[in-house]
């Protein structure tokens, strides 16, 4: 029970820090944070079922969010007819291509045995393949990307809701995962890592390059929502009704009938933004819960004790039968496709979709704060870490400049360092998290949340 | 005489690109070599490390130009780095103290250190931004070109121009000099020696009365000296930008693992292996084909392997190939 | 009184329970003395006490008179006490002559000497010199160790388990360098497995059980002994 009050007590500070922000800064900037956090923790589970489960590292997860986030652009945007009569051919000639060669090195990989002739014949398949892609695809992308290219110079998507990204998403980032699995998860833990840094780096520059089939750095913007428009909400009776009903001693203490309507008028503008965010927290919550159930109910199933058995003692699981590499491969792209969801959710928030936004710094040692500082291993916890990590991360700022402001106030506002330290207040965050992951691993090295098995 | 221009452009664009590239992932490479071997981590922090090295010569360097000092054809720089290495080894050392060293007592696993040199990386990134900014800077003075293109064309009447940047020759010498200093010291001195030795087996030293403090504070005083001068030959080369500096953590390391991690002249080659696979495969021939074809089977396109924008994919399937064919590095890993 | 002597020695690792239990061990210089019994009895951790791996809660470790029961290993090292450990006993990525170097670490008189006095001792090494040990044949890997150990001219030499993994070929050149280390005026305490054959070189013997001593004697004796062959020799 002792442990039970413990998450609480965390979720309770956690929601009440939240609500603060609600009453002193805005609504609108609690619910944008809450949503965040919402994400954060579902990317936070993502990296706990590998790393505090397994005790795999995957350094890897901006790779996975942006592939999600990839996938919400291709599921939701219209096609663009045009650019498919020009190029679409090539390019799914090259897809074709790409899938025989696969094929083939499976064929030659499967029939040879190991020898230095297989790895020829498979080293030309790819290089010829690259090439004969290259040379096939080339004119088809550049014919894509002259295609209007101010509003689009690329493929689109489906046209269907942005909702079916988030499975999408799932399952782009859990199949990345099931090849570089394949490749990487025999490597020793810091080769692991360090090989997921540089393929998340690889896949992000695909994305930010390959114009015909992302836009790149140009961008997605305006994504179908799955939650009501603002403007339209503004338009609407019911909705408007539900503002004045809310509001309605408030608004009768206003006698003057334009001024009280112009008020209304303004609590309908704030109302809407609120009520859309509240869609998505909603809708976000929904994801986090089945998530939670899901995660939980694995932990604590006869699978989820021999992932921890594995975790614990690799070479005592595989003597006693447990095929490690196996495991490790499930669990590798089970947790990635849960980034992956994470991803697709973000830019459905968004409603863009921004390629040179991803930076290693905040889609994955951020992510890993999170999961060190919750508690590994600990869904709760992981959560958790979301929750405060995003918090403190956008809270830093302020936060900094007060300090600043208090410690400086000797100073006079154009004394030279006072200034230098306002402009920095950005970088203050990084400070924040590295000390406070420092910290935590110090003094409480389970985080805050700590694994804790109970034997039922 | 097309060949001839066909050499020097390739001496131009990627020889000699390459040679000076490959020095300065050299220097990181056997950073992280060297506390890999000696401290047993991956320290993810080495690309912060290098950058708070660099902003210090950076400082200095603006400090000494304020005073008007100034060492006429050479850059600034090179008084102000042996100023920034001392800062560099108090930062590391500090560092230690209040952060390693507590795990290290303990005993904790690789893995776990290698978490708490994110927390150094945030930290550190954070600190070189505060001081000096997240924009691009440069910092050289003194003389730019050895030889420009055009002096060049004159004197030999080639078509093709070598430009041979200053930087250039000072990374490639320095990086030799550094290097042969550092060989010299690791094989040939009894505390070199040591470090080896400690590096090989750590219960052994111990037992033969090698002092593991000693051992540390000189591995973080060498790596200081490494991160320090390989980033400020990277800034005045080309320029100073702390998130380049963070990814270029990703070759770097790449090398030390090409190298056989814990292997220092391992990772001296590697440093080069992962130079030159990446400026050959990005390159663009189209020119060079020019010079060596006739005319009627000139290229249409660029003739370039791959984009520069996907050169991290060179690293990375050097990388795997390596590890696939040979887990334990080129050049045999674990041996200081 | 006995040179090197481990006095009614009472601990265990850590804050775990205590292993060896008032057990007592004395060696003379010039003289082999083995350690056995089965496993679990404490032989390793009776040794690993008299080098100061581990904190007695009471007893005593005197060398030549003196009480070093309170100096951590490096100062054992310092009064001339060598260990050489069962296993990762040599430093493999490091050639012979940096091995032995390295054995001398805290000595930086006259390393040319010492080494040579080595390579007197083992021949072999000094034709592979400047050979990486982790490519050199298990038993001239274990007189790399040896060598090691003995570079700072030692009068205890504690050996746990010299012959584990070994040949019998190997083994018996091994106790014959070990024999010819004892002629040299050290006092070497070893641990054994192989109880017969190092009684056979040992002038004595001590059998622990459960980290106390058991049975005690010069070789011969213990060889004789029909409990002791009973019990641990195999009849």
């Amino acid at each position: 029970m002792r442990k039970n009050l413990n998450v609480i007590a965390a979720y309770s500070i956690m929601m009440g820090l939240i609500i603060l922000v609600g009453i002193f800064q805005s609504w609108n900037i609690a619910l944008s944070i809450f949503n965040l956090c919402l994400i954060s923790a579902v990317m936070t589970m993502g990296a706990n079922i590998q790393w505090g489960y397994a005790g795999l590292i995957n350094f890897g997860i901006m790779g996975y969010t942006a592939l999600g986030g990839l996938a919400a652009v291709l599921i939701s945007v219209n096609p663009v007819q045009e650019a498919w009569s020009v190029g679409g051919s090539n390019i799914l000639l090259s897809l074709f291509l790409i899938i025989g060669m696969v094929l083939a090195i499976r064929y030659v990989l499967k029939k040879y045995d190991k020898s230095k002739l297989r790895t020829y014949i498979i080293a030309t398949i790819i290089i010829s393949g690259i090439i004969l892609v290259r040379f096939i695809s080339e004119p088809g992308i550049e014919a894509i990307e002259e295609v209007n290219p101010a509003k689009t110079g690329f493929l689109g998507g489906f046209g269907l809701p942005i909702i079916f990204s988030w499975i999408v998403g799932a399952v782009f980032a859990g199949g990345l995962a099931f090849i570089i699995g394949k490749v990487a998860l025999g490597l020793r833990a810091d080769y692991l890592a360090i090989a997921t840094l540089l393929i998340s780096e690889i896949v992000i520059a695909i994305i930010k390059h390959e114009d015909w089939l992302t836009r790149g750095v140009k961008n997605v913007i305006g994504l179908k929502r799955p939650a009501p428009y603002e403007v339209d909400l503004q338009q609407t009776d019911w909705f408007i009704n539900l503002i004045e009903k809310f509001n309605f001693s408030k608004l009768n203490l206003i006698q003057d009938f334009s001024e009280r309507q112009s008020a209304l008028n303004q609590l309908v503008i704030e109302g809407s933004s609120i009520f859309v965010k509240l869609c998505y927290s909603g809708l976000f919550l929904v994801v986090v819960i089945i998530l939670l159930i899901l995660t939980q109910k694995a932990l604590y199933s006869p699978w989820g004790r021999m992932m921890r058995a594995i975790r614990d003692n690799e070479e005592a699981a595989n003597a006693m039968g447990k095929n490690v590499v196996k495991q490790h491969l499930l669990i590798f792209v089970l947790g990635s496709a849960i980034v992956g969801i994470a991803g697709a959710m973000l830019v459905t928030q968004d409603g863009l979709f921004t390629p040179g936004s991803y930076r290693p710094m905040r889609y994955t040692f951020l992510i890993w704060v999170m999961v060190i500082v919750g508690g590994s291993g600990n869904n709760f916890g992981a959560i958790l870490g979301g929750f405060a990590v995003w918090f403190l991360w956008i809270e830093a700022a302020p936060i900094a400049l007060f300090v600043i402001n208090l410690t400086t106030s000797g100073l006079a506002d154009t004394h030279f360092l006072k200034q230098h330290l306002i402009e920095s207040v950005p970088y203050f965050r990084f400070l924040m998290m590295g000390i406070g992951l420092l910290l935590i691993m110090r003094y409480r090295p389970k985080g805050i949340l700590p694994e804790k098995i109970e034997i039922k | 005489m097309d060949f001839i221009n066909a050499i020097i452009l390739l001496l131009n664009y990627i020889f000699i690109p390459a040679l000076t590239y490959g020095s300065q992932l050299a220097l990181g490479a056997i950073f992280v070599t060297l506390i890999y071997g000696i401290l047993r981590f991956a320290n993810f922090a080495t690309g912060d490390m290098m950058s708070f090295g660099t902003m210090a010569a950076i400082l200095f360097t603006w400090y000494f130009q304020s005073l008007g000092v100034s060492l006429g054809v050479l850059p600034t720089a090179l008084i102000a780095i042996p100023f920034a290495i001392i800062f560099m080894i108090f930062y590391m050392l500090l560092i230690d103290k209040f952060v390693f060293k507590y795990y290290r007592n303990q005993k904790s696993p690789p893995v776990q250190l290698a978490m708490v040199s994110i927390g150094v990386m945030f930290v550190t990134q954070a600190v070189v931004r505060i001081i000096i900014g997240p924009s691009d800077r440069r910092f050289f003075d003194g003389e730019k070109f050895i030889i420009k293109a055009g002096e060049f064309k004159e004197i030999t009447g080639l078509n093709e121009g070598l430009a041979i940047k200053s930087t250039q020759i000072l990374t490639i010498l320095v990086t030799l000099i550094l290097v042969s200093t550092l060989f010299w010291f690791l094989n040939k001195t009894k505390t070199g020696k040591s470090m080896k030795a400690y590096s090989d087996n750590e219960d052994l030293a111990l037992l033969s009365g090698i002092d593991p403090k000693k051992i540390v504070m000189i591995t973080w005083i060498i790596a200081g000296i490494l991160a320090t001068i390989g980033g400020t030959l990277y800034g005045l080369d080309k320029s100073f930008k702390p998130f380049t500096y963070f990814n270029n953590m990703l070759p770097i390391f790449a090398a030390a693992i090409v190298g056989g991690i814990g292997n220092p002249f391992g990772a001296f080659l590697g440093g080069y292996v992962i130079a030159f696979s990446e400026i050959f495969l990005t390159y663009a021939y189209k020119k060079f084909f020019m010079y060596v074809l006739p005319e009627s089977m000139e290229p249409d396109g660029l003739v370039q392997l791959l984009s520069t924008d996907y050169k991290f994919a060179v690293s990375f399937s050097i990388l795997v190939i390596v590890l696939l064919y040979r887990p334990s590095g080129i050049f045999k890993g674990k041996v200081l | 009184m006995a040179f090197f002597e481990g006095n009614k020695m009472t601990g265990g690792y850590g804050n775990g329970p205590d292993i060896i239990h008032s057990c007592s061990v004395t060696v003379d210089r010039g003289e082999i003395v083995s350690i056995l019994g089965p496993n679990g009895a404490g032989k390793s951790t009776a040794m690993k006490a008299m080098l100061g791996l581990l904190n007695l809660k009471s007893g005593t470790v005197t060398i030549d008179g003196k009480d070093i029961s309170n100096l951590s290993p490096q100062d054992r090292v310092k009064q001339g006490i060598s260990f050489v450990p069962q296993t990762k006993n040599v430093f493999a990525g490091m050639t012979v002559e940096e091995n032995l170097e390295m054995g001398a670490f805290l000595f930086d008189k006259d390393l040319k000497k010492l080494i040579d006095d080595i390579f007197d001792l083992f021949p072999i090494l000094k034709e592979k010199r400047n050979q990486l040990v982790g490519e050199l044949s298990g038993g001239q890997r274990q007189q790399v160790a040896l060598g090691r150990a003995l570079m700072i001219k030692p009068s205890v030499l504690m050996l746990d388990e010299p012959t584990a993994g070994v040949s019998p070929i190997v083994m018996d050149e091994l106790f014959d360098h070990i024999i010819k280390v004892k002629k040299t005026n050290v006092a070497i305490l070893m641990v054994e497995q192989n109880a017969k054959q190092a009684l056979n070189i040992s002038d004595r013997g001590y059998v622990l059980v459960t980290g106390e001593n058991r049975y005690s004697g010069t070789g011969k004796e213990l060889l004789n002994d029909s409990r002791v062959r009973s019990s641990f020799l195999g009849g």
